[in-house]
């Protein structure tokens, strides 16, 4: 753990020059470094994150099936779609691992080219999204027409919020560096966008399995 | 039959400008009592705007506390938060007690049913939101760092953020009683009571948006004391050398931060029912209502268990140091804690056996509560043990101690008794119930709550409090607990039930009037710990603790000045043992006296209040439907908190001299405090 680099180590033997308040006092010691928890903290964070989506997955378990005479998934769903959709996520997931070894380089210029394509594949996944709740709400099949509907638009949209978030944020980000470069709280952020980032990816498959494929067998 | 007028429950109308507001939404129009307390309030509220203005606090105020990152004083905060809240929540207690003692023979009471079924909500989720939770949020804050030898929590800014939250939460509670009305659904918001159909009302709305706004603050402390207790222990503190209450703040906080966001989710899927029209728990299109149910007590459940368990860890605290004893059975202690912290996510149906999950399902529920009450027992037990052969002192932390063992006892078995599922069949819903969980809660969570402010208020003002009124509030609420609810325990039994405003059977009288006796003598119980607080301040010379160590403790709070210093330790401890601090002092190791270094510590920030405040607002916009302001401030939220990430400045160091100086003044005390304890031996 961190805390061994920068503490003393309390077990190995005492020199003889410490005193008795060296062995209850710290009287060597150096500030944490800055953001020693935030790692830990934002991961924390996702986890809660996570929970959010668990509960939307459970009520879509609990209410997937209750169509109340409306359409159900076989007659909405556009698998297509859905895989083009999957797909610019997925890479912008690997943009964005890109963008983190640009990072690792120290390229300025670089990272932020690859955050930006990260953000085009981002804003193209929205956009398919988009389309898609367009034309369902378009054929009748409204977030209030049935449990089913409320639940997928439910569960689909908070990603897709998540998604737009990740955006601003990604954005917030590329301007961060331009000013200030990559210093090492900039370089701390971009990191937890990056575990965001990767968090969102492995939401989606969820809902890219549970929901698109299994739904179409249900 | 006088008959009381039912408010109309049709939707209010909606306009552009103000939303779903008009003058017919303020009560203090129309109902004498809500006027009568309206006027209080206002009066009240100028009084003390007058005062601090007339002694040119606010600036004070603002610099030292409002904006301060400061783990101690956001901990501080948090306690008068829950106190404020507690006094309100209290009221909202009497009133109904006073209601159920009067409303026989044909008597409707004073209250309506409009009211009635608000004050029960409002009371029930300002005691468990709004006042239990600050009171143990507040102490995690102030006690963990202290414990740990910290400096600071990890995320000082955030720690801030998040208690402004939970106080815009509580604003929006209080705006209700005199903008509106607040949910008339019990705490718990059931649907479809809570949907659109029944509730057309702002009432849920303030329901949903103040638990929102909360929430966010909760959840985000959790995770701020999980990263501080797991980042930022003293070296040597292993975590079986951690002190017990610190334990149990861990546990605690997984706890939130593993339940919070199941409860924020669900109120999205109601608001999405009420806003959007959606089906989730609407009784059509497919929606289940049980789902609902489900949800929300699977975050209720752990949540009596976040209020709980760092109230164990003061009782630990407080047995350990009146007995002059380690802790008996630490490990043991410290496994009970974890896994009631597991076993708290695998009870939450026993809530609703009635509600037909068949007889396995309803088993396996009243298993897994039963065996909740093994560690539980261990602890008690451990707690025994420890007393055992101490050298006990009765202060008053232990006498709340004593009281809470043999009370939250009582309150354990009448739950155990509530886990059989053909009892909880005749049981559901009544008093008994009722009688059951004020019995742990105010045996438990409110006693802990007050052991911990009589043994810790020294260390965070430097004073003792006041014994002789700290004695009058113990009589007055331990007696007053047991007159309050033993008659609801018995009317349970009978068959009474819950949430009911007038009553038809005159034989029951006689049980309110005692309920209602009871309840006024934990009211002079109350009055009797404000005067304490008071008087203690008032005659803070008298009860001056120059040692930091007045109780003779064991952790390392007691390790430094009361108060402590804004940095807490000029030098970090090294841990050896448990309870590190009584081992120091068995080694007789002094305090450095020079070779200070600066301290690093977080820089002061108003965005804190900035951000909480407009995240009020625009739950205030959302409750009233007023789309305009909902956009603005929503924009708003967005900006300002973009703005906070551009401050990379945020910290400081305190210089060498500075914290010499701090220190000399320290050396100085003590050696003042040696010769005069010289003189007197
Ligand atoms: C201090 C003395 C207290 C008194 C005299 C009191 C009294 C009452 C009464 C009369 C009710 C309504 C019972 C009914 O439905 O017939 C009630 C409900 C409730 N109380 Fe208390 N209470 C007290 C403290 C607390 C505390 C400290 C908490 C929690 C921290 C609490 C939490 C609740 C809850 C959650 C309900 C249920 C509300 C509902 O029905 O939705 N109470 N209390
Ligand atoms: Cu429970």
């Amino acid at each position: 753990m961190s805390d061994a680099t920068h503490h003393q180590d309390v077990s190995a033997p005492l020199p003889a020059s410490l005193t008795k308040l060296g062995k209850f006092w710290d009287l060597n010691e150096h500030d944490h470094p800055e953001g020693h928890s935030t790692m830990l903290g934002f991961w924390i964070y996702l986890m809660s994150d996570c929970l959010i989506f668990a509960m939307l997955f459970a009520a879509f378990g609990v209410l997937g099936g209750n169509y109340a005479a409306g359409p159900g998934p076989r007659e909405l769903f556009e698998l297509p779609l859905v895989a083009v959709n999957t797909s610019m996520l997925l890479f912008s997931s690997i943009t964005y691992g890109f963008a983190m070894l640009a990072m690792q380089r120290g390229s300025v210029s670089q990272t932020q080219m690859w955050l930006l394509i990260t953000a085009v594949f981002g804003a193209a996944f929205l956009s398919i999204e988009l389309y898609e709740f367009a034309n369902l709400i378009h054929e009748g099949a409204t977030p209030q027409r049935s449990a089913f509907l409320s639940s997928f638009f439910t569960l689909v949209g908070t990603h897709g919020l998540h998604v737009t978030f990740g955006l601003i944020w990604l954005f917030t980000l590329v301007v961060q560096v331009s000013r200030k470069g990559l210093i090492q709280a900039n370089k701390r952020r971009l990191m937890c966008l990056s575990l965001f980032w990767h968090f969102l990816d492995v939401v989606w498959i969820g809902v890219f399995t549970f929901v698109y494929l299994m739904g179409m067998l249900r | 039959m006088t008959a009381v007028p039912l408010p109309t429950t049709a939707p209010p109308q909606w306009s552009p400008l103000l939303g779903r507001f008009s003058l017919e939404q303020l009560p203090f129009l129309h109902e004498p009592i809500v006027a009568a307390t309206f006027v209080g309030v206002i009066l009240g509220g100028i009084a003390l705007v007058g005062a601090l203005t007339y002694f040119r606090l606010w600036g004070y105020l603002w610099k030292e506390w409002f904006t301060s990152v400061d783990h101690k004083k956001i901990g501080i905060m948090y306690m008068v938060l829950g106190l404020v809240m507690f006094m309100r929540g209290f009221a909202d207690a009497i009133m109904m007690r006073l209601q159920q003692a009067i409303a026989f023979n044909g008597s409707e009471g004073y209250l309506n049913p409009h009211h009635y079924d608000q004050v029960f909500t409002a009371h029930g989720v300002i005691m468990i939101f709004f006042a239990a939770m600050p009171f143990v949020t507040g102490l995690m804050n102030y006690v963990v760092p202290l414990q740990i030898g910290a400096r600071d929590v990890s995320f000082p800014f955030l720690n801030n953020f998040s208690f402004w939250m939970t106080t815009g939460g509580a604003v929006l509670v209080m705006a209700s009683l005199f903008l509106g009305e607040f949910g008339q659904t019990g705490w718990l918001a059931f649907p479809p009571l809570s949907g659109l159909a029944y509730s057309p009302g702002v009432g849920v709305d303030y329901y949903i948006w103040s638990l929102q706004v909360a929430g966010v603050g909760t959840t985000l402390s959790g995770i701020n004391l999980i990263a501080t207790i797991i980042k930022m222990r003293a070296p040597g503190m292993t975590l079986m050398r951690m002190p017990v209450f610190t334990w149990t703040a861990l546990c605690t906080n997984v706890l939130i931060v593993a339940s919070f966001p199941v409860l924020t989710a669900v109120l999205v899927l109601l608001s999405l029912d009420r806003y959007v029209g959606t089906n989730f728990f609407t009784n059509d299109f497919g929606g289940s209502p049980m789902m609902y149910v489900n949800m929300i007590w699977i975050w209720g459940h752990p949540e009596v268990y976040i209020l709980i368990l760092p109230i164990f860890g003061v009782f630990s605290e407080v047995t350990s140091t009146f007995s002059g004893k380690r802790l008996f059975g630490y490990t043991s202690m410290v496994y009970a804690t974890v896994v009631i912290t597991i076993l708290s996510y695998l009870v939450w149906l026993h809530h609703f056996f009635t509600m037909g999950s068949g007889a396995s399902v309803n088993s396996f529920f009243g298993i897994t509560t039963m065996i909740i009450s093994i560690p539980t027992g261990a602890k008690l037990f451990n707690w025994l043990f420890t007393m055992y052969r101490g050298r006990i002192r009765f202060d008053l932390p232990m006498m709340w101690t004593v009281a809470f063992m043999l009370t939250f006892t009582i309150g354990g078995m009448t739950g155990v008794l509530l886990a059989v599922p053909p009892a909880d069949f005749v049981l559901h819903n009544s008093l008994f119930l009722i009688a059951h969980f004020h019995n742990v809660i105010i045996g438990g969570v409110v006693f802990g709550t007050f052991a911990a402010i009589n043994y810790w208020w020294p260390k965070a003002f430097g004073f003792k409090l006041n014994q002789f009124w700290g004695k009058v509030s113990f009589w007055c609420w331990v007696p007053g607990f047991w007159i309050a609810f033993t008659p609801l325990y018995i009317m349970g039994l009978m068959g009474v039930t819950r949430r009911t405003r007038v009553f038809d059977d005159p034989s029951l009288q006689p049980y309110f009037i005692v309920a209602l006796l009871g309840a006024l003598l934990i009211a002079a119980g109350i009055g009797a710990m404000i005067v304490q607080y008071g008087v203690s301040i008032w005659k803070r010379e008298a009860l001056t603790d120059e040692s930091g160590d007045p109780w003779n403790g064991r952790t390392l709070e007691w390790a430094t000045s009361s108060p402590p210093p804004a940095y807490n330790f000029a030098f970090t401890p090294i841990v050896h043992d448990l309870d590190a601090w009584e081992d120091m002092k068995r080694a007789g190791v002094g305090r450095p006296l020079e070779g200070f270094r600066p301290i690093h510590m977080p820089s002061n920030t108003g965005a804190g209040v900035v951000l909480a405040g407009i995240s009020t607002l625009l739950g205030f916009a959302l409750i009233w439907h007023i789309w305009w302001l909902v956009g603005i401030s929503f924009v708003a939220l967005l900006v300002s908190a973009i703005t906070h990430t551009f401050n990379y400045k945020r910290d400081y160091h305190i210089p060498a001299e500075d914290v010499a100086a701090v220190e000399a003044q320290r050396t100085a005390q003590l050696e003042r405090l040696a010769q005069t304890q010289g003189a007197t031996a």
